[in-house]
């Protein structure tokens, strides 16, 4: 007689095995080593740092080796981690203008005090392959000069001055978590930026380009794209200083949006904001532009039915771990369900058939 | 294991999840956000019931973990594994014998005891999410008991195929208050929710929402009085292994010539059978 299947016990641990070995591959080529993923695959561990929102390159190097590079599956090993970590407490507010910039680039001003800053960037370059990478990878260094000084302010300050730029609220309270607290609607804009800063590059970059596509569409300027090193202390209660602990590097983006007034606003410049563990331009210019579509409600705006502009929408699946997680789970057995499925579907043929039967 | 806290979560966690845990207890029926912690297993893959079976053990507890109604499916040997690892708590198969039963899509059909625990997990509790894609428009109908949408689509569906098209994650009426998302439950699992003497937890992960059916509530599936509720199951059919005829059955695929089977979905009711069975032939 046919017996269902059993041993999944057994499987599993098969399973396993195999993937084990798939992830290390062909003996013969040297293991690959955690510095070597950490320093030649930086952008990659930035993006597992950022939608991780853990910010450690070694332990995103490890995630990626052992996640045979799928940066969600990275990404979902860092974030495992991470709720099991201590909470201590929040950092006193960073200040990005000072920065220890690498890159700063206005789209609004030719020129501004600062300069602009292009750094290591992709833009520009011819997308040729490069087959001497594929021999030899001695690299010439780089024209060096010496490091600037001193803060260099955002570019939007000087809109501020003239008042042309609406004013942020300073915020109130500490600080909200999303991983400590439900999330519940409607959000607050700091609990938005959160959920954006760890949201999916690929989802928030397809809403971004939404916009400009005209779902919600509101023209954004780079302000100021800037990544630099910052400074991350904190406040001890037992001390009456601050003690700096950290240093990071980060991506800001600020867009600058026009906007013709409504009933309760005077016309004015408006911002969307995008903060971003790492390097990653496309994810901080897509996190400015969302942010700004969401602001639509506060602002007064015509709003339609475009995708970006509705937070629950939004808020609710720009979390690859979480999307990903129930895509996949539809890959578990349903048989049960699906048993019930097969006795309806029958039920309702049969119903169907006797009726069509009787009116014959 | 020593680098792990009990059952995994930290103690202010597992506080965190009994405070939602005795709120829901509370409120029969009633959707009690918190703050869902990112467990080592993906979302959807019954992380709401982990974390409320993590907040329930104790180290004298026995855990029993199903999925489908039976112990032995991919994703029920796994959590299994995960509490005997980070918990060192005993497990078994049979019902009679748990402390704490976590299941996915099943009630088992030995009738569980007072004292039992039942967590369920649960992909997405809100009844109404169907008919309103908007939580803050369902978290208002809830709050007014404006449960008419339900009712009006619950009717489309008899105008249309002559009864509700509706085989499994039933919506039930709790304690005559809440609408109420049993899980993907098969609606023949229903009558069990009722009266239990059981406490049922119900455990969202991914949308962050712990609900609870504390014992001997009142718990009604949706219908009309012309139309009245009826649990169904593989029509005619007797299990071919126990030859069980009151348990759930799974269809099984035996050739491609259309040849199938039937057998209990509930393997350890299922086992129990065949070995009373074979006790009484010896």
């Amino acid at each position: 007689m046919y017996v269902a299947v059993k041993g999944g016990e057994r499987a599993i641990d098969n399973a396993h095995s195999w993937l084990a070995e798939a992830r290390r591959g062909d003996h013969g080529v040297p293991d690959l080593a955690l510095a070597q993923i950490r320093e030649q695959l930086s952008l990659a561990i930035d993006r597992v740092m950022a939608e991780g929102s853990l910010y450690d390159p070694d332990l995103a190097a490890l995630a990626l080796k052992q996640a045979r590079g799928d940066a969600v599956e990275a990404v979902f090993l860092i974030r495992s981690f991470r709720t099991t970590l201590p909470r201590f407490g929040a950092t006193v507010p960073l200040d990005t203008g000072a920065a220890q910039i690498i890159r700063r680039i206005s789209a609004t001003y030719k020129d501004a005090p600062g300069g602009q800053v292009l750094g290591p960037t992709f833009d520009y370059t011819h997308r040729l392959l490069d087959f001497d990478l594929a021999k030899d990878d001695s690299v010439a260094p780089a024209p060096e000069l010496p490091a600037a000084t001193g803060a260099v302010p955002h570019i939007l300050s000087h809109l501020n001055a003239e008042g042309l730029m609406q004013p942020e609220s300073a915020g109130e309270g500490d600080v909200p978590d999303l991983t400590r607290a439900p999330l519940e609607f409607p959000a607050t804009r700091p609990l938005r930026l959160q959920a954006l800063a760890r949201g999916d590059e690929g989802f928030l970059l397809s809403l971004a380009y939404s916009t400009q596509r005209g779902y919600g569409r509101n023209h954004a300027f780079i302000g100021e794209l800037r990544i630099g090193y910052v400074r991350v202390s904190a406040q001890l209660p037992e001390l009456d200083f601050e003690i700096e602990f950290a240093e990071i590097l980060l991506t800001e983006c600020e867009s600058v949006n026009q906007f013709q007034g409504s009933k309760t606003e005077p016309a004015q410049f408006t911002r969307g904001y995008g903060l971003v563990f790492g390097q990653s331009e496309r994810k901080a210019i897509s996190m400015a532009l969302v942010d700004r579509a969401l602001r639509a409600r506060e602002l007064g705006e015509d709003i339609g039915t475009a995708p970006a502009q509705d937070e629950e929408f939004v808020l609710s699946h720009c979390d690859n771990i979480q999307s990903s997680g129930f895509l996949e789970h539809i890959k578990l057995p349903h048989y049960v369900d699906f048993q019930a499925e097969l006795e309806l579907i029958r039920k309702l043929r049969r119903d169907a058939s006797a009726y069509q039967e009787a009116a014959e | 294991m020593s680098d792990y806290n009990f059952a995994y979560l930290d103690e202010a966690t597992k506080r965190m999840l009994r405070r939602a845990i005795l709120k829901a207890v509370a409120i029969p029926g009633y959707q009690v956000p918190f703050s869902s912690r990112e467990m080592p297993m993906p979302y959807g893959w019954g992380t709401g019931g982990v974390q409320v079976t993590a907040a329930c053990l104790v180290p004298e507890d026995t855990l029993k973990v199903i999925d489908q109604g039976a112990d032995d499916t991919t994703n029920a040997v796994s959590i299994r594994k995960f509490f005997a690892r980070v918990a060192g708590v005993a497990t078994t198969e049979a019902t009679a014998e748990a402390s704490i039963i976590q299941t996915r899509h099943r009630i088992p059909e030995t009738p569980l005891s007072e004292g039992q625990i039942l967590v369920f997990q649960v992909p997405i509790p809100e009844p109404l999410r169907f008919l309103e894609p908007r939580e803050t428009e369902t978290r208002t109908m809830h709050a007014l008991e404006d449960y008419g949408l339900m009712q009006v689509r619950l009717y489309e569906d008899i105008a249309r195929h002559g009864e509700i098209a509706r085989a499994y994650a039933y919506p039930v009426r709790v304690q005559g208050r809440y609408v109420m998302d049993p899980s993907p439950i098969p609606k023949f699992d229903n009558p069990k929710l009722n009266m239990s003497p059981a406490l049922q937890l119900f455990g969202a992960g991914r949308e962050c929402r712990i609900y609870a059916l504390p014992p001997f509530t009142h718990v009604e599936s949706l219908d009309f009085e012309d139309y009245p509720f009826q649990p169904s199951k593989a029509a005619d059919q007797a299990c071919a292994i126990c030859e069980a005829a009151d348990s759930y059955l799974d269809e099984v695929i035996t050739d491609d010539t259309g040849g199938r089977m039937f057998v209990c979905s509930d393997t350890d009711y299922c086992a129990a059978r065949v070995a009373a069975r074979q006790g009484d032939a010896a």
